[in-house]
């Protein structure tokens, strides 16, 4: 709600505001700024700001030195995959629990949540070992089944809340009408949960893509999404800020204009809808 | 309403939702349980045994142990105190009139998008090197001696790397939470000779205590588990290793998996006190 405010008032709180947003923004604006430089650039006393010879080498570098290709499409494929497949699981079982509840779908809906409170580390060993005897370390396929296991509390939660939100009666007048189970998901259902399917695959997809415990200690060089790829680069081999500030900027670039349209749904996802 | 045979489809509909997650949670449970009473030593041996409580006891009793619950401590309580208290500030800020509202709102969230593996190096070399560091660069401009901050100062320098990452995650939980808050209640008080601080102490921060609560809650959680941030800056050294770290460590480092299930044990139940705190919140606000 806007209130009657001064100008003098509104100004100062607008360059405060401006100027503490600039400052929690500067890391990421920097990164981006070194990877247009050169090696030299990027560790010059002072620093330089703008008033360098602007550069795409390390792009270039970072994609012909390292297969940077490879790192991404793992990425994609991981946070995707498990995206996706935690969808096809989660529709049917939110739409069951948002739409024919029982005396127990709460406790269940509490014990999925509590499944994400696990706390990773505490089952390391045994998803390990369990990976080694399936042959899947540093496969993509397990990683894809890991994250959407994960990840999955949070994809029934989201779905369970939005289709909530969706008036029961015209499920219920569709049944009048002769729609069976099928068809009342396919036609009625569905296109009227799109935004709300939507906005958990884009949430999901971020977490998923940014995920760094199983994706660093499942992987090795075959499935290791970007991650992983960026980890490697906290060994020291000389001057290397203009690369890594090339290769973090391509790795964090998409999901930055991903999340800027998830705001909203990061505070529904997070919480479980306990702050509305 | 619905027939028998439409509630059981929509039960079945649940099933493998259920079924998945059960597995998840029971199988690798049960077997870090397993280990747990075993001397299990991958690459010395192999499986040596029943051991009994040994591991439990070995693994409160290590050197190792009581620093690394000081450490996660240091750091979750660190990460905590920050992120609220500054998420509260900027939430008030943020939800004042000011122009280009939507455009500072993504400056701040940003962070919490980066991955946790590129903040961290970005930070550890760009920030805080005491070579290159901007920081560095900062310190010779007055004078100083710069600081070699992960390593002299290493559980406040993650304290800060962590914090940034999820001071967006605040800001936005309590913003949402301010933007719920009964003007006219705030501009009777003023009439009424209220002062801002006052205010602030007897309408605002009770209003935001449930979603300061949650905020708590959710992080702990979260940040009980942080792992990256360690393993890409100080790979555990310089006495930065938590609870999670150390645990780590004993499985897949020293692969002494009997002590490090353990350990395992252990984080689970701690993750499961906090757990029960935030369920209570969660299971209320879906009764309603």
């Amino acid at each position: 709600m806007a209130r009657a405010v001064t100008p003098r008032r509104k100004a100062l709180n607008t360059a405060l505001a401006w100027a503490i947003g600039l400052l929690i923004f500067f890391p990421i604006l920097w990164t981006i700024l070194t990877s247009f430089k050169t090696e030299a650039e990027a560790i010059a006393s002072p620093p330089l700001f703008l008033n360098f010879d602007w550069t795409l080498e390390n792009y270039a570098v970072v994609q012909e030195r390292s297969d940077y290709m490879k790192f991404l499409l793992n990425s994609v494929i991981i946070a995707g995959g498990s995206t996706l497949l935690g969808i096809i699981v989660a529709v049917p079982a939110a739409w069951s629990m948002a739409f024919v509840p029982s005396r127990r779908t709460r406790d269940i809906l509490l014990w999925m949540l509590s499944t994400k409170m696990l706390p990773a580390v505490g089952v390391l060993y045994p998803i390990y070992l369990l990976f080694i005897r399936l042959g899947l370390l540093d496969s993509r396929a397990g990683l894809v089944v890991v994250l959407m296991l994960i990840n999955l509390p949070i994809i029934v939660w989201m779905l369970y809340t939005y289709f909530r939100e969706i008036p029961g009666e015209i499920l219920e007048a569709a049944r009048m009408d002769g729609a069976g189970l099928r068809e009342e998901i396919l036609y009625v259902l569905t296109p009227m949960a799109v935004p709300g399917i939507a906005s958990t695959i884009l949430l999901n997809f971020i977490l998923a893509w940014n995920e760094a415990f199983w994706t660093l200690n499942l992987t090795a060089a075959d499935a290791a999404p970007l991650t992983a790829f960026i980890a490697s680069y906290s060994s020291p081999e000389g001057l290397f800020y203009a690369k890594l500030s090339a290769a973090s900027t391509m790795a964090i670039a998409p999901i930055l204009i991903l999340g800027w349209f998830s705001q909203k749904q990061l505070v529904r996802g997070l919480t479980f809808g306990a702050v509305k | 309403m619905a027939t028998r045979h439409f509630r059981s489809t929509a039960r079945l509909m649940m099933a493998p939702a259920v079924i998945l997650l059960l597995g998840w949670m029971l199988v690798p449970l049960t077997m870090t349980l397993w280990f747990s009473f075993r001397r299990y030593l991958p690459l010395r041996g192999g499986d040596l045994g029943w051991a009994g409580f040994d591991n439990y006891v070995r693994f409160v009793t290590s050197g190792a142990f009581w620093p690394s619950v000081q450490t996660t401590l240091i750091i979750v309580g660190g990460v905590l105190v920050i992120t609220v208290a500054l998420g509260v500030v900027l939430a008030l800020l943020l939800d004042q009139p000011i122009w280009g509202q939507g455009a500072v709102r993504i400056l701040v969230i940003a962070p919490f998008f980066v991955m946790p593996t590129v903040s961290a190096l970005v930070w550890k070399n760009m920030f805080m090197d005491p070579v290159n560091g901007l920081f560095a660069h900062l310190w010779r401009f007055f004078g100083a001696e710069p600081v070699a901050w992960l390593s002299d100062v290493p559980l406040a320098s993650i304290v800060v790397i962590v914090s940034w990452q999820w001071l967006p995650f605040a800001t936005l939980i309590l913003l949402t939470a301010v933007q719920s808050l009964d003007r006219e209640q705030l501009e009777a008080a003023e009439m009424d000779g209220a002062s801002p601080l006052a205010r602030f102490g007897f309408i605002v921060l009770p209003h935001l205590s449930r979603a300061i609560t949650i905020v708590v809650l959710i992080q702990t959680i979260f940040l009980l588990s942080i792992f990256a941030e360690i393993f890409v800056t100080t790979g555990g050294a310089f006495g930065t290793r938590t609870l999670t770290y150390l645990i780590y460590q004993r499985v897949l480092e020293s692969q002494n998996v009997g002590l490090g299930s353990a350990g395992g044990v252990y984080a689970i139940i701690l993750a499961n006190i906090v757990a029960i705190f935030l369920m209570r919140i969660v299971g209320k606000n879906l009764d309603r």
